[in-house]
């Protein structure tokens, strides 16, 4: 197998895991972590089928840099509304230890 | 220079929108009112030129900055690409003027809703503007993000909630479809779709047909389609009646206008297999969400639960779509009606709640008497939610059936038909509540009715209703514009 399509098998099964505790996951906090590994492993696919005999394509690169721009904004939203449900329901689901802050 | 003023009206039509929000953001918590309105008339007269040349000369593109298509971005409308532009802000202006009035009373949601609803359409414009598979991605996360918060902004515990579910939704969507430009990009080496189209075809390998796969499922999800609607009541039926407005009567369509998109052009040599999945969900969609709009004791989850039946024909048309068939023109006609009407009616349900205090079907009850025009609002917009002529929703309904009939699709005739019937259901629902007396049990609670309503709120959820039925009179030359660059 060559090296590329190990990165490319490796990012399917990230996206896969992620994409599994963002489905089945009920707290906040773990499901924005699990949505993140979702995104890394969309992007590792990206990054990895787009080289040619070893060379990488620098286009797929520009992709995966906005790619994590949009994860970073998206987590942001997603931090602040989980920590203002805690904040308003005292349990919010986002774990233990949350409480104040 | 006609195409100088082209170019104007292409880039205008986004950034104008990401001007004004940015603004609107600097000037502080809940001002810009005026600034999102004028901005808005300037993009409402940016799409009207664009749709006229389009008309006249074919579609239209723009390499941004005079960078072509590999590394830069290419603007592209097309007819379609202009009738959802006019749509998104002929709906707008009306709900940014009602909800300059609605949030006069000092809603905490008036607080960050200017720069937001700017960024929404801004999203929405470039959305329908883009023609690569990524960069519709990065609209497409714009749109979400901003209907997220937007959702969020009135700060309730429903609210928050309701948007936390809608984001991960949303986020579980675009995952998906991310995952399918990697393996798009991975297998051609390009994102644009006038690249892609004339290279995908029935033999493509099997990376390209789970690409679809992945694309669609994603985009279904974002567009609530049955059984993937899960997020949408809440969202929409929590949200303050603005938000909800905007949301249901163009952020669901910006998803379904990607899937036309991908669906007519890329993958439609690998489609034809699966094109029962999308009628079958349609069919689902139509027939549980009328069901639970006829059950469900909240008005504005009614509303909602209208919306997910709605967009279920949108997706009943699916099998029937080929390119170059007619049934396209049939399928954004229903898309521009269905928003025209679900925005009147979030108006009205808006008005009425906010003129009870309570956001109940069964307290509806005496509205006639208060709220006429308001009351005619929403019925105007029943009309064209069932179908009746001379309506928008009628003409398009009619040209679905139409096609099916042609093809022999009797399936799908049968649940037109049976859709429109439900649909008379629960807009009856209220409508004939709303001329009864309110029951004795309910007087009590209702002493604190009939808040003083701005007039300004009625007449803006009545001038969108009266769109919606007027379309009908007026849908042959936008028929016109959405058979340019799509149609023979």
């Amino acid at each position: 197998m060559s090296s590329e399509m190990i990165f490319a098998v490796t990012g399917v099964l990230l996206f896969a895991i992620g994409a599994a505790g963002t489905i089945l996951l009920a707290e906040p906090l773990r499901r924005v972590l699990a949505f993140n590994i979702m995104g890394s492993g969309a992007c590792v696919v990206l990054v990895s089928l787009a080289q040619r005999n070893g060379i990488a394509d620098p286009v797929p690169q520009a992709m995966v840099l906005t790619g994590i721009v949009v994860a970073v904004a998206a987590t942001g939203v997603a931090l602040a509304l989980a920590r203002r449900l805690n904040r308003l329901t005292g349990d919010g689901g986002s774990g233990a230890g949350a409480g104040h802050d | 220079m006609p195409a100088m003023i082209e170019v104007f009206a292409l880039v205008g039509v986004f950034t104008v929108p990401l001007l004004w929000a940015a603004l609107a953001f600097l000037l502080g918590p809940g001002r810009g009112a005026w600034l999102a309105i004028s901005g808005s008339i300037v993009q409402l007269f940016l799409a009207l030129i664009l749709a006229r040349n389009v008309l006249a000369d074919g579609p239209a593109s723009h390499a941004t900055g005079g960078w072509g298509a590999p590394l830069g971005i290419d603007l592209y409308a097309d007819g379609l690409t202009a009738a959802m532009l006019l749509l998104t802000q002929v709906v707008a202006l009306p709900i940014f003027v009602y909800a300059r009035s609605y949030f006069a009373t000092g809603s905490p949601a008036a607080r960050h809703f200017w720069p937001l609803a700017g960024f929404l359409v801004a999203g929405m414009n470039a959305l329908y503007l883009a023609n690569d598979i990524f960069n519709l991605y990065v609209t497409l996360e714009i749109v979400g993000l901003a209907a997220v918060a937007l959702i969020a902004a009135g700060g309730a515990a429903t609210q928050v909630a309701a948007a936390l579910r809608y984001l991960f939704a949303a986020l579980l969507g675009s995952g998906a479809y991310l995952l399918g430009v990697a393996l798009i990009y991975g297998t051609y080496g390009s994102v644009s779709i006038a690249t892609l189209t004339p290279l995908i075809d029935a033999t493509a390998p099997r990376a390209v047909s789970i690409a679809a796969l992945l694309m669609f499922a994603g985009l279904m999800l974002k567009s609530a389609l049955f059984p993937f609607h899960f997020w949408l009541p809440a969202a929409h039926g929590d949200a303050p009646a603005p938000v909800s407005a905007l949301l249901s009567a163009l952020v669901v369509k910006a998803a379904i206008y990607l899937c036309l998109r991908l669906w007519l052009g890329p993958f439609a040599p690998l489609v034809q297999v699966g094109a029962w999945v999308p009628g079958l969900l349609g069919a689902g969609a139509i027939l549980w969400g009328s069901a639970m709009a006829i059950r469900t004791p909240r008005l504005k989850l009614l509303v909602a639960y209208s919306t997910v039946a709605q967009l279920g024909y949108l997706f009943l048309a699916f099998p029937l779509l080929t390119p170059g068939a007619a049934v396209l023109g049939a399928v954004t006609l229903q898309a521009i009606a269905h928003g025209l009407a679900k925005a009147a009616m979030f108006a009205a349900a808006g008005i009425i709640i906010h003129s009870t205090g309570r956001d109940t079907v069964a307290e509806v009850a005496g509205v006639a008497e208060r709220l006429p025009l308001t009351l005619f609002a929403f019925a105007l917009a029943g009309v064209s939610l069932m179908g009746l002529p001379p309506s928008g929703g009628f003409l398009a309904k009619w040209l679905l059936l139409d096609a099916a009939l042609n093809s022999g699709h009797w399936a799908i005739v049968a649940v037109i038909i049976a859709g429109g019937l439900l649909a008379a259901v629960y807009v009856f629902r209220v409508v004939r509540l709303a001329f009864l007396n309110l029951p004795k049990e309910l007087v009590e609670d209702q002493k604190h009715a009939g808040r003083p309503v701005p007039r300004t709120l009625e007449w803006m959820a009545f001038g969108l209703a009266a769109a919606s039925v007027l379309l009908g009179l007026f849908s042959f030359q936008l028929l016109q514009l959405i058979a340019v660059g799509n149609l023979p």
